[in-house]
């Protein structure tokens, strides 16, 4: 029976990675027939040929492009990190600065990235303010998830640690950490691909004034020369890395809680 | 109502005196509760839910401080050193989700700040005498509840506690497992000498455990009734088919009817 239940789950599986593929294969066909029989030029709409062609051919500029972008992500995302962490754990060691700068990562979280990201470049060199935009965007999610989670500690555990004579350190490290880490990994996974998204923004907007060489650039530079097979494979490529950056953080977080957390666990065990 | 606490023959290790318990939204947990606990007794409190025995527990323990009342400590040095002293089982196991079964049994030796090698064998032997050697690098979600209430009952015990404090540790396991730990939990009484302080609602439970039981009313919890078991150790499945058990639980059970009657009265009364 339970290798019955292994080859339908074998079986489950199988057909999770075929079907998307499946589809996202009929798609491009039904595309590119489009294009083809309609004679629709490239500047109206590529094909899906024509775009991995363009990706291939632009290779080096395209590539360059995705290294500034990614590496704003990350600088972005790891600000967030530990920014966010950080001012989670600070808050959570002292309630008077909670409550006196809560409310205005509440007001920064609120504000549309799109509208500060301009001001930003005006004030602020343009790597800085890209980097500035991808951090205001990725930090709120784990400043607010490490603050649940340094709150959501089992109340019998702590007067445990009250019990024995634990150290506000002691409670910190063996309690408050380890209990918020499911928390802190989810906030990580929500920033990882918002910082992609605010570094793209602020990209949008520098690019309007004419600097930058980001893929968000590259977007908006090959929109005004309407070569639009570059905007579509530029676009592949976020596309691609979003993924990437989602998936690399989903397999660091089953790393840090596959041994103990429900979410990490599968039904049978 | 009578005085509950009699004479004293065996040393006081600790002692409630006139112990209140009000809490913020206005209910009334304690009024006025006496009773001393002996030097290597095995003491229930048995009440009906909400008769502040737990509440009457984090008093001891210092977790809670009681609105009114003390809590005296004859026996030198108790107070001043309680976190080293006292071993504490939750009605839930309580264990780190985190941390395998040794590394939540070591976490009052961690706290302490024991260095690592005292605390490997202090926790392999405290493992082994709970029957958990086999489990040491195992998991809590990989265990059975009443694994898990082993568990934290080695880590009450790794200190060596003079004082054991349990809150209905066995009131969500089933009667099989539940038999068995009774079992377990009296050997290891035996074994260390350490003196228990036990709440339950079990009559049953009561009875087959303790050396004295203390009765209590609920909303304000006081002592009711006491009542002394004094069947010989070590107590067995004999023990639990006898005569005599029958006898006690019937008296423990009377006890306990009358003490809510009471309350029921005073309420009625009010």
């Amino acid at each position: 029976m339970n290798a019955a239940r292994t080859k339908q789950e074998r079986h489950d599986r199988a057909l999770r990675i075929a079907l998307p593929i499946l589809v996202l294969a009929l798609v491009l066909l039904i595309w590119e027939a489009i294009v083809h029989v309609n004679h629709i030029p490239p500047y109206v709409l590529p094909g899906p040929g024509l775009i991995l062609g363009t990706l291939a051919d632009d290779w080096e500029l395209l590539s360059q492009s995705l290294l500034v972008t990614l590496a704003t992500t990350v600088e972005g995302f790891l600000l967030a990190a530990f920014g966010g962490v950080g001012l989670a754990l600070l808050f959570n060691q002292s309630r008077l600065l909670e409550y006196s700068l809560y409310p205005y990562a509440v007001i920064l979280q609120v504000t549309p990235i799109v509208a500060i990201a301009p001001l930003l470049l005006i004030y602020l060199p343009q790597p800085l303010a890209v980097l500035a935009c991808a951090w205001i965007v990725a930090f709120f999610p784990v400043l607010a998830n490490t603050t649940l989670g340094l709150h959501s500690v089992d109340r019998n555990l702590s007067d445990l640690f009250t019990l024995y004579g634990a150290s506000r350190r002691q409670v910190l490290w063996h309690l408050k950490l380890p209990s918020a880490l499911p928390y802190i990994l989810g906030g990580l996974q929500i920033a990882g691909g918002l910082s992609l998204i605010g570094a793209v923004v602020a990209e949008i907007a520098a690019g309007s004034a004419g600097a930058g060489s980001g893929l968000a650039y590259r977007i908006a530079e090959s929109g005004y020369r309407l070569n639009i097979p570059r905007m579509f494979a530029a676009l592949l490529l976020l596309s691609v890395a979003g993924i990437a950056i989602f998936y690399a953080l989903s397999f660091v977080n089953h790393l840090a809680l596959r041994r103990w957390h429900e979410s990490a666990l599968s039904r049978e065990s | 109502m009578p005085p509950a606490t009699k004479p004293q023959t065996a040393s006081s290790l600790l002692a409630l005196r006139g112990v209140s318990k009000a809490f913020p939204n206005g209910t009334l947990a304690l009024s006025n509760l006496e009773f001393d606990v002996r030097a290597g007794e095995f003491l229930s409190l048995l009440g009906p839910s909400g008769c502040g025995k737990s509440t009457a527990l984090r008093i001891i323990a210092g977790l809670s401080p009681p609105s009114q009342g003390s809590v005296e400590w004859p026996a030198q040095g108790m107070a001043a050193d309680r976190t080293s002293r006292i071993g504490f089982v939750f009605q839930e196991p309580t264990l780190m989700p985190w941390a395998s079964v040794f590394d939540n049994a070591a976490l009052p030796l961690v706290l302490k700040g024991v260095p690592a090698e005292s605390i490997a064998k202090r926790v392999t032997g405290t493992l082994d005498r709970v029957g958990l050697a086999k489990f040491a690098q195992v998991f809590p979600r990989e265990l059975s509840g009443g694994m898990r209430m082993r568990v934290s009952i080695a880590r009450a015990l790794v200190t060596e506690p003079q004082l054991l404090l349990m809150d209905e540790p066995f009131a969500a396991l089933d009667e099989i497992t539940r038999f068995k730990l009774n079992n377990d939990l009296l050997q290891i009484w035996q074994a260390t000498g350490t003196t228990v302080v036990f709440v339950t609602h079990s009559v049953f439970e009561s009875v087959y455990l303790s050396s004295r039981i203390l009765v209590m009313t609920a909303r304000p919890g006081r002592v009711s009734a006491e009542l002394a078991i004094e069947a010989p150790y070590p107590r067995d499945q004999n023990f639990r088919t006898s005569a005599e058990y029958a006898a006690y639980c019937r008296r423990a059970s009377t006890a306990l009817a009358q003490a809510m009657a009471d309350d029921k009265a005073a309420g009625d009364r009010a």
